[in-house]
């Protein structure tokens, strides 16, 4: 063999052994809830926890709510700045991507301080709080969902495909739902999935705005009390974060995916 | 071209109003998005800045700020700091080199696109149930760790190890860095041409002398640049280092979260100041990382 291969496959070998070692420790953690035997004991533990289904139902909403507010205001928006004001295309690219320099603590820190007093008592009540923690979600995730449908909207050819529409007749709600938006679906469910693996999984933000309503504050929990149960449900949660990445990468053949904040 | 489009666009769209009207009308459609991030990201951190540079009465002072600079805060900043350096370094060579192998035309297509798509689920895996895992592999009841004991008889933790500290922080840290590192890198090995290490070989260079002399020259922009990124993704982590060390390790993100909780400085204002110290080292890094970007894209470009 030759010496350059035998490197590599050193790389390769410690990279799966550092990747999958945790797993397998987890795995293995999450089938010893019976002292005398494996057993799925663990997992029916998990499936039986109804808080756990509650806070992860939660989530799941609040993440498409993101999701929405996040496309509502996104895609008309880079619409509107690559058919008509290209000028003012880096003033909002920089604003989306300043969530990038701003950490979800920082972030979380000033949405509380401003929105729980006068004049915005978001905090006080229930639906104020959802809409504090996906407006901090869309702030969060925006860089993400800004890229996408920037690029999106690059590869399509706006101007031609509005005045098309136009010259047929269509008005500007039937040329951005049925014209622009069809085009942009790889890279609008690309973001979406992508969005809502970041929303599930989040806790920084969630943990200081709606707690134990959510469900990465409830993973956090089962773990400080119940050891055989939060290794299953760090497995759940293992698969479901892969289930959205093979979404993302079935969506778009080659998905650029980096990470998201922590 | 692009001003043919763009007047060939607002000709359809027969909006051909007084000239200086065009320019009210351009700001028009962008204004629900900026009125967004006025709110829910302007604001809130205009309010953290402001209450950095006041007293408790209101007043404009720089106190808070000559009050970062002491021990307790500084050493918060300073694990902070060591630890994201060290992630990011050790992350971005281990990463470079598993993305080189992984890139490697020897490595089989279906274990490279296996790899590739864990690490996009790894980079994402962070936070709580990462910490939690790692305490099921290396603390002290860990897979690993009674393995080591039992069958080798190595006792990790008799050594000194501990998986709550700052090196036990670090490891858990790398679970995300390493696999960010490979999908940031990854575009730009593929950038190296072939024909650049051919030539390099027919003139004679050794492999070292061509890593030396062309390869790593033409990555180091992106390299830096990558690690950058990594070390702003450490800096500002707070779940994984929450759940992971339950709080006892001191960085800057545990102490505001604390700050967040309740007053533990005592002094809001001073909190406030914490917050304005990470956004400038963050915005430093990213500014770095902007310029290097450019560099490096221009490079691959030609």
């Amino acid at each position: 063999m030759r010496k350059a291969t035998l490197w590599n496959w050193f790389w390769i070998l410690l990279g799966l052994l550092y990747f999958f070692l945790p797993l397998l420790a987890t795995f293995h953690f999450s089938l010893r809830a019976r002292k005398e035997a494996l057993s799925l004991l663990a997992y029916q533990q998990m499936i039986e926890d109804t808080r756990i289904w509650q806070a992860l139902l939660y989530s799941i909403q609040i993440g498409l709510l993101t999701i929405g507010l996040g496309l509502l205001l996104m895609v008309p928006t880079v619409y509107w700045v690559h058919l008509r004001a290209r000028y003012l295309r880096p003033m909002i690219e920089f604003f989306s991507l300043l969530p990038f320099v701003i950490p979800a603590i920082v972030l979380v820190f000033g949405l509380i301080r401003i929105y729980s007093g006068d004049p915005f008592p978001l905090t006080n009540t229930y639906a104020g709080t959802d809409f504090l923690l996906i407006a901090g979600y869309v702030v969060l995730t925006l860089p993400y969902l800004y890229r996408a449908i920037d690029a999106g909207m690059t590869a399509i050819d706006v101007a031609t495909l509005t005045e098309a529409a136009q010259s047929l007749g269509a008005g500007w709600g039937t040329i951005l739902f049925r014209v622009i938006v069809p085009n942009l679906r790889s890279a609008m469910l690309g973001a979406a999935f992508l969005i809502l693996a970041i929303v599930l999984g989040e806790f920084t933000i969630a943990s200081f705005i709606v707690g134990l309503r959510a469900f990465g504050p409830v993973i956090w929990q089962v773990g400080q009390n119940r050891a055989y149960e939060a290794s299953a449900l760090v497995i759940f949660s293992f698969l479901l974060t892969w289930i959205l990445m093979a979404l993302i990468n079935f969506v778009a053949r080659r998905a650029v995916v980096t990470s998201g904040p922590r | 071209m692009l001003s043919e489009r763009r007047s060939a666009a607002s000709g359809a769209l027969r909006l051909k109003p007084l000239p200086s009207f065009i320019g009210l009308l351009d700001w028009a459609g962008v204004i629900p998005f900026l009125l967004f991030i006025l709110l829910f990201l302007i604001l809130p951190s205009l309010y953290l800045f402001v209450g950095s540079f006041q007293d408790s009465s209101g007043r404009f002072t720089l106190e808070n700020i000559r009050a970062l600079f002491t021990p307790t805060i500084m050493s918060a900043y300073w694990v902070s700091i060591r630890i994201s350096l060290l992630t990011a370094l050790l992350g971005g060579v281990f990463g470079f080199f598993l993305a080189y192998a992984l890139l490697s035309e020897e490595t089989p297509t279906w274990l490279r696109s296996a790899l590739l798509t864990f690490c996009g689920v790894a980079s994402n895996f962070a936070g709580v149930p990462l910490a939690q895992a790692f305490i099921f592999t290396f603390g002290r009841m860990g897979l690993v760790t009674v393995l080591l004991r039992e069958a080798v008889g190595l006792d990790l933790y008799e050594m000194g190890f501990n998986l709550y500290s700052f090196w036990g922080l670090s490891i858990t840290y790398l679970y995300f860095q390493l696999p960010l590192m490979v999908l940031v890198i990854t575009p730009a090995i593929e950038g190296l041409r072939r024909e650049w290490r051919e030539a390099a070989e027919n003139l004679g260079a050794s492999p070292l002398q061509y890593w030396w002399y062309i390869g790593i020259p033409i990555l180091m922009p992106s390299l830096l640049g990558a690690m950058i990124l990594l070390f702003g993704n450490a800096f500002g982590a707070y779940a994984t280092a929450i759940s992971l060390t339950g709080g006892l390790i001191n960085l800057i993100t545990i102490l505001i979260g604390n700050q967040i909780r309740g007053d533990v400085l005592h002094n809001p204002n001073l909190g406030y100041a914490l917050a304005l110290g990470m956004v400038v080292v963050m915005a430093v890094m990213m500014s770095l990382y902007y310029l290097l970007r450019r560099h490096s894209e221009r490079w691959l470009r030609q």
